[in-house]
């Protein structure tokens, strides 16, 4: 990488150190800081500053925008003499099931590690089977549970049929589609908690696990005491991951209700998508206002972990 | 069958051509012509494939570059591809929903090529092709819409082709009655229903109405709207569409019909080729028009048109409205909607008629028994969002009916929005 050249010095008597040199120590950092710093500005800063200028405007994406000021955030949170848009409540809930539940992949990627966390033979096989669902795309994790759901020639409805209970259109039912598709994303999720759980595991150290043991420390207290405080790392990433994937569950949507039935499983991300990028979609002002919103959601929850990573580090000083 | 259907079309082009654009080769074309087609499925792809062959070896001078786009990504890529170096020509459909583009200026006026004498074989489908006065493509197929049902089954439990709504609620319990649903359909990307709501409002408060509707100049909670849905709420309360429908799309709703376990399809003839496909010969299956409903309005039916368009940005433009002129001619139609091309109707009234059952039954249906009009379909004649809104209620609406008013305040709201 070039660099500026060193400028000739007008004093000669002066010995020959060129302004880089004489700050090289400053400035160093910022030019290996720069390439990383010029392309979080144009792919994220920038198009932040984008989103956030067209949410004030009605645009169709092809012909001129025309201001509208914060229009589009009225009809969105039903400021003034109307209703809150409907979609919106609906996805926003939508968001916080996925919230909430997927963190269900913490708890059981964590009970699958401890499981697989043992030398017998063939241990390897296992883990990689274990971890096949994250290594497979969403778009076909999405495709086998739409099968496995289907009404009539389903997976699902055969076992149930073997207990005698009825029929269940999981992805049909506008109550419980939401949750089919959760269900489904929680498969891969699991895997990934699983595979950060047994990174963890194989850093914990034994000499502690044995002066656990000679005090008498077994079961769920040694887990709870002993072998939990030495996995918080892989804990919080867990936690940082899970929360992402579940804000950004997009692709399983799509691919198995497609937002449906009559838009009861949208999600903000969802919905955005439809506003602004989809067939009928032509109302990219609105889109934005709704991007706008998510970033604000995931804005909160990041700052809440950079935070809590601050005081942590802190904390250990 | 490609290849059979090149040479075939090399065949009459090299007759045709001297006749029919002898203008063209006075000043050859020369250049590149650059196409995006959305034509991807099997059959409609190896047309396109021939369509530009044909057209690169009339016209040697001439380089054709032809990309064909999955037909779904089309829909959403469309708007990409005319930003910014656009190519020469584009599939897309006719009606509202060429507005985006035409209001954009994406689209090219091309009301010149239509005041030619040519053109006026086209005349049945220029009102689909006109917006704010002008021409702004041109059709190179359309099919009609209708119930296509299992005539074995009619046969087995004496029922006859329905030609009212009282025939058809009768033949429909009767079916009921022996367990086998009336109609299928797969509702999951919503489109279908709207089908149905075409059919049902046009039936019940004729053509003119329809497209008031459609324009937005008429509410959603108008008593007329409402007797529309309370006509279609006989059949759902009856328990005529098959169970879960929500879940499928119109390819997966098939199997029911070509299983026996429901007997009839309101769809578009480009079903007729996968009902073959899964083995319904023409003993087994026919077609009837949707039936009256009030006897006051005349027939309108959904016959949507696919249609070819100029980029206003277009590099070649000569080229390009020479391509339109070849497409639309009446050789090339004739050739291209065979039943060993698209299998569907031509555009040019000149062109003869595939010999095929269901072709022949939708043209003589759409040509001497469509007094009231013809509709592009739901999602072509509502505004974008009107129609995603609309066909979401639609497809609520058949399955739990009770929330119709709901339903019918959510669509008004989103009228008053859009349209004032």
């Amino acid at each position: 990488m070039s660099v500026s050249p060193a400028v000739p010095s007008t004093h000669a008597s002066q010995p020959n150190r060129g302004w880089y040199k004489r700050n090289e120590i400053a400035i160093t950092p910022w030019l290996f800081l720069l390439p990383a710093m010029i392309f979080f500005a144009v792919y994220v800063i920038v198009p932040i500053g984008q989103s956030f200028w067209i949410s004030f405007h009605e645009w169709d994406g092809l012909g001129e925008k025309a201001w509208v000021g914060t229009a589009n955030y009225e009809r969105l949170l039903g400021i003034g003499d109307q209703n809150m848009d409907r979609k919106f409540t609906v996805s926003f809930w939508n968001n916080l099931k996925w919230l909430v539940l997927y963190l269900l992949a913490i708890p059981a990627g964590l009970f699958i590690a401890l499981f697989l966390n043992q030398t017998v033979t063939g241990i390897r096989f296992y883990k990689s089977m274990f971890f096949f669902p994250f290594v497979i795309s969403q778009v076909v994790v999405g495709l086998v549970f739409s099968w496995f759901y289907l009404p009539r020639e389903g997976l699902l409805n055969a076992v149930l049929a073997i207990f005698g209970a009825g029929p269940v259109n999981i992805l049909g039912d506008p109550t419980l589609a939401t949750y089919g598709i959760i269900a489904a994303g929680l498969w891969p999720q699991t895997a990934y908690c699983m595979i950060l759980y047994l990174t963890g595991l194989n850093a914990v150290d034994p000499e502690q696990v044995e002066a656990a043991r000679l005090d008498g420390a077994k079961g769920h207290k040694m887990l709870w005491y002993v072998i939990l405080p030495q996995l918080k790392p892989a804990t919080f990433i867990a936690f940082v991951v899970t929360i992402i994937g579940a804000l950004r569950s997009f692709d399983l949507i799509s691919v198995m209700t497609n937002g449906g039935p009559f838009g009861s499983t949208r999600v903000l991300s969802f919905y955005m998508f439809e506003e602004s990028l989809s067939e009928f979609g032509f109302r990219m002002g609105y889109g934005a206002a709704i991007a706008v919103v998510l970033f604000f959601l995931m804005l909160g929850f990041i700052t809440y972990f950079l935070y809590s990573m601050y005081r942590d580090e802190k904390g250990a000083h | 069958m490609h290849s059979i259907l090149k040479t075939s079309l090399a065949a009459l082009v090299a007759a045709g051509v001297t006749a029919s654009s002898a203008a063209a080769d006075a000043h050859a074309l020369s250049g590149e012509l650059n196409i995006i087609s959305d034509m991807s499925n099997p059959a409609p792809r190896a047309v396109m494939e021939g369509l530009a062959a044909d057209f690169g070896e009339m016209h040697p001078e001439l380089e054709v570059n032809l990309t064909i786009v999955d037909r779904e990504a089309w829909k959403t890529q469309i708007r990409n591809a005319l930003g910014a170096n656009p190519p020469d020509v584009v599939n897309w459909y006719a009606a509202n929903r060429m507005r985006p583009y035409v209001d954009a200026g994406l689209f090219a006026d091309i009301s010149d090529l239509w005041a030619e004498p040519e053109f006026e074989a086209l005349a049945s489908t220029k009102g689909a092709m006109t917006l704010d006065g002008a021409q702004w493509g041109v059709p190179y197929t359309y099919y009609q819409w209708g119930v296509y049902y299992r005539k074995d089954i009619f046969e087995q439990y004496g029922l006859e082709e329905p030609s009212n709504w009282e025939e058809e609620v009768a033949n429909c319990q009767t079916l009921l009655d022996n367990g086998v649903k009336c109609y299928t359909i797969g509702t999951k990307f919503l489109w279908t229903a709207g089908g149905w709501f075409d059919y049902i409002n046009s039936r019940t408060n004729g053509y003119d109405f329809h497209i008031a509707l459609a324009r937005g100049e008429i509410e959603w909670t108008d008593d007329r709207v409402r007797q529309t849905f309370a006509n279609w709420r006989q059949l759902i309360d009856m328990g005529a569409f098959i169970d879960d429908h929500q879940t499928y799309s119109w390819q997966e709703a098939l199997p029911f019909m070509v299983n026996g376990e429901a007997a009839a399809y309101l769809m578009g003839n480009f079903a007729v080729a996968a009902m073959r496909d899964g083995g319904l010969d023409d003993s087994k299956l026919d077609f009837y028009q949707f039936p009256v409903i009030n006897a006051d309005v005349d027939f309108a039916e959904d016959a949507p048109t696919d249609t070819f368009h100029i980029a206003s940005g277009a590099q070649n433009m000569d080229a390009a409205k020479e391509f339109l002129r070849f497409v639309t001619s009446a050789e090339v139609q004739t050739e291209i909607n065979s039943g060993s091309g698209l299998g569907q109707l031509p555009v040019n009234a000149n062109a003869s008629i595939d010999d095929d059952k269901f072709l022949a039954q939708g043209f003589e249906m759409l040509s001497s028994n469509a007094g009231g009009g013809i509709m592009q379909f739901f999602d072509r004649d509502f505004d974008a969002e009107m129609a995603s809104v609309g066909m979401e209620g639609l497809q609520e609406f058949m399955v739990f009916p009770d929330n119709l008013d709901d339903i019918l305040m959510r669509l008004e709201e989103t009228r008053q929005r859009i349209y004032n």
